[in-house]
């Protein structure tokens, strides 16, 4: 009887264990504690304080505004988001009221109970730098610069495609703001790490990754026009994901500082496979469409359940493509060396066997 | 039978089945119905729910939400009103002209049974979204519409369900507004039902409910006012027994009015709101309403959703995203 008391006790212990492992999903992000690491990706839905509140409690841990600009813009006329089914092409504009227009924005913001991720564009770098001025005097959590906003002639990604662009417009950035400072980079990069330990050297202090991919088009045969007003759109949701985890992949190898993974993200699996090529934190956009406001509490919850099967926590699987990945290289290297030496090094056996069998 | 429960199931809020890309149609006809009002008809089986709306799009101008007026199974309808820039060409188009619809998007009305007493309220050009419900509905429907002027008043001789006409400068029927004669109604009805001894009306479709008012000890009522009562604790006042559900669409101030008269008698009422909106699905977050999106949510809304809507005839937002008063966006929208 004691045998087996014992026996349950200790199962009923490593069963806590194994409860215990992923445990509570909070993550500190530069010097924040988020609730998890599900985060609403810029321009959607973040355009007043009561939708930015229902989406943190529908799940979200940091929410991000809707892109503020210098001046107020309209933004292009409709149609300006289809649905694709595979994910959606959109070409809203980047409208604002202005940064000098919104006081009663940020008043009805100030006492709020939810980490604020507060994005700004501009059209040069002395525009960046007097919205980024303005807006940390706001007291946002963090600034998410957008360096690569596909629908604008004027705004985004001219900066996002340049290394040096991107380095100035981050350091300026970064001199007049006292909050932590995400930049916001495009798949439209040649590459994508070089951009972001740019930014990483200009003083960055996470990167975004990543924006609509694209542009893309589409033309409706029977009017013969291009769907979107802007004719062109940036393309987003599952049909990018592999875009999306490819240059986080890349950008975490190129930087130390985190990534927020986004572009695609639907499914907790998803949120499993973009933290695996090294994101930080989880972004989701277009999935609101196919699952809800409550998608974040959904990928949340998936996520959880796959690392409590894995019996994991999220810093373990964080990059963890990156670890197998190298280690095989490793072994494929040396492998290759001996090879170019034209001997083989006798220092095992079973490898001479192996060569001696093949020969 | 006091009050009925707007619930707002989450798997309603799902989308439909709809068609992610432009359906292209050729317009089948157009009824000028007065100056600056055009109903466009299509020919297409649309799967919809009155109260939903769908995007329209005039390839190379620019698409805008529109309700359907008109519902067959072979064709549908909708009704313009020229306003700006969109809309004035619209009503210019001509048979034959091509036309791309997204849609139908939104949650559409709750429809009551048939049994319950309902009063449609519709303002101008509100009788669009309506028009279709009160089709549905029973014919004793109490039907107010209230327009400027006599000819504003669309659609004549369409219903069964006789209307009650309202006109800001008296051309016909009562001269003031909408929200007069559903007062005076609500006070005639609670007279009638504050009797002990409801008798009941003439009125066959009203019978049932008039009569509820004063007999407890009827069963199927006590198994009712169980269930409602469970589900209405939070209510404060109680239904005074006029009507069992208002439907109303028209300028938002209206609507606000038609909810705090609803609000003060205790009845339940789904009013049709309108913002400036881009994607339709939920996602762009153009039309927000407090913490709810209008393309998505909406557009039609109950009373438990619009009490905790403090932007509801307060603020809405413009293109920018620019957070402005109901005039100004009203005005604005009109350009």
């Amino acid at each position: 009887m004691v045998m087996v008391y014992g026996f349950e006790h200790i199962y009923k212990q490593a069963h806590k264990k194994k409860k215990l492992k992923a445990g509570k999903m909070t993550i500190n992000f530069l010097g924040k504690t988020l609730k998890n690491p599900m985060v609403l990706a810029s321009g959607v839905l973040g355009n007043n304080r009561d939708i930015l509140q229902r989406v943190y409690d529908s799940g979200c841990a940091l929410v991000t505004m809707k892109s503020i600009g210098p001046f107020p813009r309209d933004g292009h006329n409709n149609p300006t988001v289809i649905d694709l089914g595979h994910g959606m092409i959109n070409a809203v504009g980047l409208p604002t009221p202005g940064y000098r227009n919104m006081e009663e924005e940020w008043k009805e913001l100030e006492n709020r109970n939810f980490p604020l991720n507060a994005s700004i564009y501009g059209g040069s770098v002395e525009e960046f730098e007097m919205v980024a001025k303005f807006v940390s005097l706001k007291k946002p959590d963090f600034i998410e610069i957008n360096i690569s906003c596909p629908n604008s002639d004027q705004h985004g990604m001219i900066f996002g495609v340049d290394e040096k662009a991107s380095f100035k417009v981050v350091s300026a950035v970064k001199k007049v703001i006292d909050v932590p400072l995400i930049v916001k980079l495009t798949p439209q990069a040649l590459n994508i790490g070089k951009i972001a330990k740019a930014c990483e050297n200009a003083g960055a202090d996470a990167i975004c990754a990543i924006n609509t991919a694209g542009p893309g088009m589409i033309i409706d045969i029977e009017s013969k026009m291009p769907v979107l007003a802007f004719k062109t759109g940036g393309l987003s949701g599952p049909m990018i994901k592999p875009v999306a985890v490819r240059c986080v992949y890349d950008i975490f190898k190129a930087v130390s500082i985190p990534v927020i993974g986004l572009g695609g993200i639907s499914t907790g699996k998803d949120a499993v496979e973009i933290i695996m090529a090294g994101a930080s934190l989880v972004g989701i956009g277009s999935a609101v469409k196919s699952r809800g406001i409550e998608v974040f509490s959904k990928v949340n919850l998936e996520l959880k359940q796959w690392l409590d099967a894995h019996d994991c926590t999220i810093d373990d699987i964080k990059g963890a493509a990156h670890k197998k990945q190298e280690t095989r290289n490793k072994k494929q290297e040396t492998r290759n060396k001996k090879q170019d030496t034209g001997y083989r090094i006798q220092d095992t056996g079973y490898r001479i066997q192996d060569t001696g069998n093949k020969k | 039978m006091t009050s009925v429960k707007i619930s707002e199931k989450p798997g309603k809020l799902k989308p439909e089945k709809f068609k992610n890309r432009h359906l292209m149609l050729k317009i089948l006809e157009k009824q000028i119905n007065c100056p600056g009002f055009a109903t466009l008809f299509f020919e297409y089986n649309l799967d919809f729910r009155p109260g939903q709306f769908i995007m329209v799009w005039i390839p190379g101008i620019d698409e805008k939400p529109y309700t359907i007026s008109h519902h067959s199974k072979k064709k549908f309808g909708i009704t313009i009103e020229a306003k700006g820039i969109f809309s004035k060409k619209a009503i210019g188009l001509e048979k034959g002209d091509l036309v791309g619809i997204r849609g139908p998007f939104g949650t559409g009305f709750d429809i009551v049974p048939s049994s319950f007493s309902v009063a449609v309220i519709a303002g101008g050009c509100g009788i669009a979204p309506l028009a279709t419900l009160v089709e549905k509905l029973d014919d004793s429907t109490f039907f107010i519409h209230g327009a400027r002027s006599k000819e504003f008043l669309l659609y004549p001789g369409r219903f069964k369900t006789g209307r009650h006409y309202c006109t800001d400068d008296g051309s016909k029927g009562h001269k003031g507004f909408v929200t007069d004669l559903l007062e005076k109604e609500i006070q005639s009805r609670k007279i009638k039902n504050s009797g002990k001894n409801a008798e009941i009306t003439g009125n066959t479709g009203n019978a049932e409910n008039t009569g509820n008012a004063g007999n407890a000890e009827n069963t199927g009522l006590t198994v009712q006012e169980g269930k409602a009562g469970r589900d209405q604790q939070a209510e404060k006042t109680v239904n005074t027994g006029a009507f069992d559900m208002v439907y109303a669409c028209g300028p938002e101030i209206m609507m606000y009015r038609v909810f705090q008269i609803c609000e003060s008698n205790g009845i339940p009422c789904q009013v049709s709101l309108e913002r400036y909106m881009r994607c339709g699905f939920g996602v762009c977050g153009a039309c927000v309403c407090g913490d709810r999106l209008v393309c998505r949510d909406g557009p039609v809304f109950g009373s438990d959703k619009l009490r905790s809507m403090a932007d509801f005839n307060r603020t809405a937002l413009l293109k920018s995203g620019k957070a402005v008063d109901m005039n100004q966006f009203v005005s604005w929208r009109s350009r």
